[in-house]
């Protein structure tokens, strides 16, 4: 990992500017890395003062086995989501669960609202204020306990380890 | 070489294809579903992967072309990944804030939900007009 230093207060953010110049300017040249480089630099800076402190990114590499982890789920999600749409008698059994949260950066629940919201047949409702409910609409359940338990292991506790231990 | 290209092509017209299927199948949610809350999830998730294939077709199909990775479109996946979620999110949230009906057989009664006096469902909403003035 780069260290923060003054001036290039956001890393993270300063390669993620790099990469998003270079891949819209669909090339490698020297000129796109100079002025990819340099917006990369100067963008932080200029906006510093906008963002919240960011949570440190503990273990990026479970970062990347979460992602390929989403990424396989989601192909799933949309096999699952399509059967229920097109069952000709309509047996969808839908319902709101209330889950507890065990998160508490907020970088981290939003995380872990947008994968619950492409992953099988939930779509995360609502975020009470107090920060510890998160309200998902279920498209087609059985058992309600095993589903939050399935969240947990397979969701919540890779966040928790990526960012907060 | 011609191999090569023929089975590109098969490959193309394959995501092409499975693309549009899953774009058909998300519209037709939106349709056939009984009420809000299960309508979003069509557009949420099942527009993501039909988008996703179609641009998976189209790296394949430019990178054939110009002889060297076109990975531009891998940005409209990003930005669609990181979008799709928060606008589903903002929708189902001002769906709860104006406590749309929902399907009877739904289950679970979050507090956002609950009538002060009664609770609607889609069944019950029609004949409880005598509460109008």
């Amino acid at each position: 990992m780069i260290r923060p230093r003054k001036w290039l207060p956001m890393p993270l953010l300063s390669v993620l500017l790099l990469i998003v110049w270079l891949l819209l300017m669909n090339g490698v040249a020297l000129g796109h890395w100079l002025l990819g480089g340099f917006l990369a630099i100067v963008i932080p800076l200029i906006t510093k003062p906008f963002w919240e402190a960011q949570p440190r990114i503990k273990k990026p590499w479970l970062m990347v086995r979460y992602f390929f982890r989403v990424l396989l789920d989601i192909v799933v999600a949309n096999l699952e989501a399509s059967k229920v749409i097109l069952d000709p008698l309509g047996r969808a059994r839908p319902a709101f669960v209330e889950y507890p949260l065990e998160l508490q950066e907020n970088f981290a629940i939003t995380m872990l609202a947008s994968t619950i919201t492409l992953t099988p047949g939930t779509v995360s409702a609502h975020l009470r204020m107090d920060g510890t409910t998160l309200l998902i609409h279920v498209l087609d359940v059985d058992d309600i306990g095993d589903m939050k338990r399935h969240i947990h292991e397979r969701y919540e506790r890779p966040l928790k380890e990526i960012f907060e231990c | 070489m011609i191999a090569l290209y023929t089975l590109m092509e098969g490959v193309i017209a394959f995501f092409l294809i499975a693309g549009s299927i899953f774009a058909l199948i998300g519209s037709l949610g939106l349709a056939r579903m009984k009420d809000f809350y299960m309508r979003l999830h069509g557009p949420s998730k099942i527009s993501t992967l039909g988008v996703g294939c179609v641009l998976l077709a189209s790296i394949a199909y430019f990178s054939l072309l110009n002889g060297g990775p076109s990975l531009q479109e891998l940005l409209i996946t990003i930005f669609l990944f990181i979008t799709a979620p928060v606008s589903a999110h903002l929708l189902s949230k001002s769906a709860l804030h104006q406590k749309l009906p929902r399907d009877p057989r739904t289950r679970g009664n979050p507090e956002e939900l609950q009538e002060d006096d009664d609770e609607t469902t889609l069944e019950e909403a029609p004949q409880g007009s005598s509460k109008l003035p």
